[in-house]
């Protein structure tokens, strides 16, 4: 499957390649391109640069762009309506790092270009607010690798839940994360140990409570 | 005093907003440096730097003429003043259409493309204390001169648009760079709206 890819426009060379590496770090899979700097190395967007990056970034599954700030969201909007077909790229207006991130560990769990979308958009609200009510069975696993929701575990965990049509939310020491974000299951702050409780809603809920189970008991595979 | 203008005119027209660019370079970096990010004059002599590179192989029509401009703007500005002002050159290009000779009322046509242009690219409203706040009050008076003239519409276009960028010291600024600096962006000229204006100063020059 071909997976939808990102492009990361921003005013700084530097900001958009140490974003594309920390959102990489997280989806290994994912096609994601900095487009940052103008070409004499000075701040500033580059049209050309984004364009290439625009169709480099092109898998066949589609391109989330994020960007930093203001005028680097007219050159991105500027580039999708020049592509030939402008609705296979899409400009989030998200958060840029954690946008980034949320955005690459969906287009990883292999969801489509509207979800990697969402998932963009929404991690700015993704710390501690999630009034879902709890439809499913809310279960407690006691986290048993070392290091708890860390990046990688908490990615590995975003990953699984994004392949299912649910909701899953985590709660641990009064604060609760959706399971979809990263940087939410991350700011948990539970350790090994740590006793948390996982609820899901939605049509594959049971299945999503099994799998997180799962990857909790098998201590992220670490 | 003119009732039409050919592809050279626009060439003319091009260079002479080339010039006025260069001239008040530093002007517009000074402006944009107390509300911006000070590269306002910078980016925009860059930008019609490689235009003027370009203009010996024009195009052969107002509109391809326009369009080149539009391109490398947007290829070399680097800031908003990029795609803002490379969208409004496209859109005034589409609303002249393969006219060979422009009027003032195709004139009319373009400046309001083009604004609608800058309106959809940056979402801006008047008053937002952007370049909206000179090309707004410029294409009401270009559209209310009611003139055959093009000098005539120009300059008409000009005055409002020069009027437009004075009225944007007092105002706080909401969209673009300057709106993060809140109350603290009132008391000065935007360099948009200032850059804008000194554009139009230039075409009506250009047409006298």
């Amino acid at each position: 499957m071909t997976r939808v890819g990102l492009v990361l426009v921003s005013h700084s060379a530097k900001l958009a390649e140490g974003l594309a590496d920390l959102a990489g770090q997280m989806a290994p899979d994912v096609t994601i391109r900095a487009a940052g700097g103008m070409p004499d190395g000075g701040l500033g967007t580059d049209f050309d640069a984004v364009s290439a990056a625009l169709d480099e970034a092109q898998q066949g599954a589609g391109v989330v762009i994020l960007y930093d700030l203001g005028s680097a969201k007219m050159t991105a909007e500027l580039a999708v309506e020049m592509l030939g077909d402008p609705n296979t790229a899409v400009v989030a207006d998200a958060p840029f790092v954690e946008g980034a991130v949320a955005a690459a560990v969906a287009a990883q769990g292999e969801a489509d270009m509207d979800r990697v979308l969402t998932a963009a958009v929404t991690s700015g609200a993704a710390h501690g607010e999630s009034p879902e009510p709890v439809s499913s069975g809310a279960e407690e696993f006691v986290l048993t690798n070392d290091v708890g929701l860390h990046a990688r575990p908490a990615a590995l965990l975003a990953r699984t839940v994004a392949e299912l049509n649910a909701k899953v939310i985590l709660r641990f020491a009064g604060k609760q994360a959706d399971a979809a974000s990263v940087l939410a299951l991350m700011g948990l702050g539970a350790r090994g140990g740590d006793r948390v409780e996982v609820s899901a809603t939605g049509p594959d809920a049971r299945e999503a409570l099994q799998r997180v189970g799962d990857l909790i008991s098998r201590g992220f595979d670490e | 005093m003119a009732a039409s203008c050919t592809v050279d005119g626009v060439v003319a027209a091009i260079r002479k907003v080339a010039a006025t660019v260069e001239e008040h370079r530093d002007e517009l970096v000074n402006l944009d440096r107390e509300i911006g990010d000070g590269d306002h004059g910078e980016n925009l002599k860059r930008g019609f730097t490689a235009v003027l590179s370009k203009l010996d192989n024009p195009g052969e029509t107002p509109a391809a003429v326009l369009k080149l401009v539009a391109s490398t703007l947007i290829s070399t500005v680097g800031g908003a003043a990029g795609p803002l002002y490379g969208t409004a050159f496209l859109r005034a290009s589409s609303a002249v259409g393969q006219e060979t000779e422009l009027t003032a009322e195709s004139i009319v046509a373009a400046l309001g493309a083009a604004l609608n242009g800058v309106v959809a690219r940056g979402k801006a409203e008047p008053g937002d204390k952007t370049m909206v706040d000179a090309l707004g009050p410029a294409v009401a008076a270009a559209q209310e001169s009611g003139s055959g003239d093009i000098a005539a519409v120009l300059s008409a276009a000009a005055e409002a648009a020069d009027k437009g960028a004075q009225d944007t010291i007092p105002l706080v600024a909401r969209k673009g760079r300057a709106s993060y600096l809140g109350e603290r962006s009132a008391g000065h000229m935007d360099p948009g709206a200032r850059s804008t204006a000194l554009l139009l100063r230039a075409f009506a020059d250009a047409a006298s």
